[in-house]
């Protein structure tokens, strides 16, 4: 299988799942435990190197809040000295004017910080902390200011999706060079959150025309990006661009998954810690389980456009269907599509519910999780 | 494209070999772009010193080969700038 197989072509290293906020649509795995015990420097350093020999060229240092890591300055400027191209993807949360010219200094190249709403008070609601808006703003200022490319990010849901034009001018007003609009994916802490951050379709078209509308007003201004959840879409998003393809993360405990998500799968993934980046990629299961068209099931295994959607997501098939192999149930061709239009009907009846209380993602809801389902 | 403009990077990309993808590619946030064989020669020689009569004149020595060179330079060179790849003062 090897000699069909491209090198990784993006690192997402986790350095660790500590974070100061609690955000309910957290990328994080629901077992925040299995993030203890982190890799240190060393073993860090040597899996950028050794990522970087196979050719990745992209490096994301995220989380949790990498920030809390207090060797950052030392990864960025190896990963740096490598040839890599280092984005810092943060809350914003724990950087200062100092931290932000160190690591510059160091190398870093990008900063993208993630925004919870336009306001301070839905901020509060939505991350737990009732500063963190105002900082976030103060040192996406000192971001612009050390000559850093602007990215904002900001999670869409239900509760702030309705912001989306006080958001765009917010960023403008921050002079940001691209603006991300990241509608939730269902996965994980999202997922124990769906019915209570799944927007509706009108929701959805009204931010979407916002939108295009201002794009449309403003040739050649900040790049926005706004991509539908695949919920309201009829074919699956080509997850990854294809298991093992280019995509590669490693967890803070130094396991090698295809993407982030992959842990809730049940699928043995490499550890870094004793194989080499190299044998995980090509030669481990857990990387060939689903690359090439072999373990596809009917009906993706026929279907003229698997070439195109790989199947989607495996872990979303796995969480819906139980069935990592089965396609993806927001393709409208799957015999479990009803999953997600029951979620659809629900998110479009909720203004006449009350909202159901949101599962924050801590230490203590993580914890109980886990216990009650008996292990994930 | 003005004979005497100076095109130059901009500020917020990075240019550079790949030799896993044999290839020039640009960087920037989050993304990658991997250039064909001839983006890749023309965004080489764009060093913000050089200009844009300068970059033909080097290419159409290195290539000497090539026909019509002097148009596809401009053409990518227009093409970059309307990218905001490379930008000019």
């Amino acid at each position: 299988m090897t000699d069909r197989v491209g090198p990784p072509l993006w690192l997402l290293a986790e350095l660790t799942y500590r974070c100061p906020l609690q955000c309910p649509y957290c990328s994080n795995p629901l077992d925040l435990q299995a993030g203890a015990r982190e890799l240190n420097t060393e073993e860090w350093l040597r899996i950028l190197t050794e990522a970087r020999e196979l050719g990745a060229a992209q490096l994301g240092f995220s989380g949790g809040e990498p920030l809390v890591r207090q060797d950052l300055e030392d990864l960025v400027s190896h990963a740096r000295g490598l040839g890599f191209y280092t984005n810092l993807i943060t809350s914003g949360v724990g950087l200062s004017r100092e931290r932000v010219s160190a690591l510059k200094d160091a190398g870093l190249d990008h900063i993208q910080i993630s925004f919870q709403s336009t306001d301070e008070e839905l901020s509060e609601l939505i991350s737990g902390s009732g500063k963190a808006h105002a900082q976030k703003v103060a040192m996406a200022r000192a971001v612009k200011e050390a000559g850093y490319p602007m990215v904002l990010n900001f999670v869409l849901h239900r509760h702030n999706i309705d912001q989306v034009p006080e958001i765009i001018a917010l960023a403008e007003s921050l002079s940001a060079d691209y603006l991300e609009l990241a509608n939730t994916q269902y996965h994980g802490w999202a997922l124990q959150n769906r019915d209570s951050l799944m927007p509706s379709r009108q929701q959805i078209e009204a931010a979407e025309t916002a939108v295009n509308e201002w794009r449309q007003a403003n040739p050649g201004g900040m790049k926005l990006f706004f991509v539908v959840p695949d919920y309201f879409e009829e074919r699956p998003n080509p997850c990854m661009n294809g298991w093992g393809s280019m995509f590669l993360t490693v967890t803070p405990e130094g396991r090698a998954l295809p993407c982030h998500s992959a842990a809730a799968l049940p699928i043995d993934f490499p550890d870094l810690r004793t194989e080499s980046v190299s044998q995980a990629w090509y030669e481990s299961p857990g990387f060939n389980h689903y690359r090439g068209e072999d373990w596809m099931q009917e009906p993706c295994r026929q279907c003229p456009e698997r070439d195109r959607d790989f199947g989607g997501c495996r872990c979303q098939a796995f969480a819906l269907t139980g069935d990592a192999a089965a396609a993806d149930p927001v393709c409208t061709l799957s015999p479990h599509r009803a999953l997600i239009d029951e979620a659809l009907i629900r998110a479009g009846s909720h203004r006449q519910r009350p909202p159901s209380p949101l599962l924050f993602r801590t230490l203590a809801n993580s914890k109980d999780l886990i216990a009650s389902s008996g292990g994930l | 494209m003005k004979p005497g403009e100076i095109p130059r990077l901009h500020p917020h990309l990075r240019f550079q070999w790949e030799p896993a993808q044999e290839a020039y590619v640009l960087l920037y946030p989050e993304g990658m772009v991997k250039l064909n064989g001839s983006a890749g020669e023309i965004l080489a020689v764009c060093n913000g010193e050089r200009s844009v009569a300068e970059i033909i004149g080097l290419l159409t020595e290195k290539f000497p080969e090539a026909p019509d060179i002097e148009t596809d330079i401009i053409d990518f060179l227009v093409t970059a700038h309307t990218n905001q790849w490379l930008v000019s003062d």
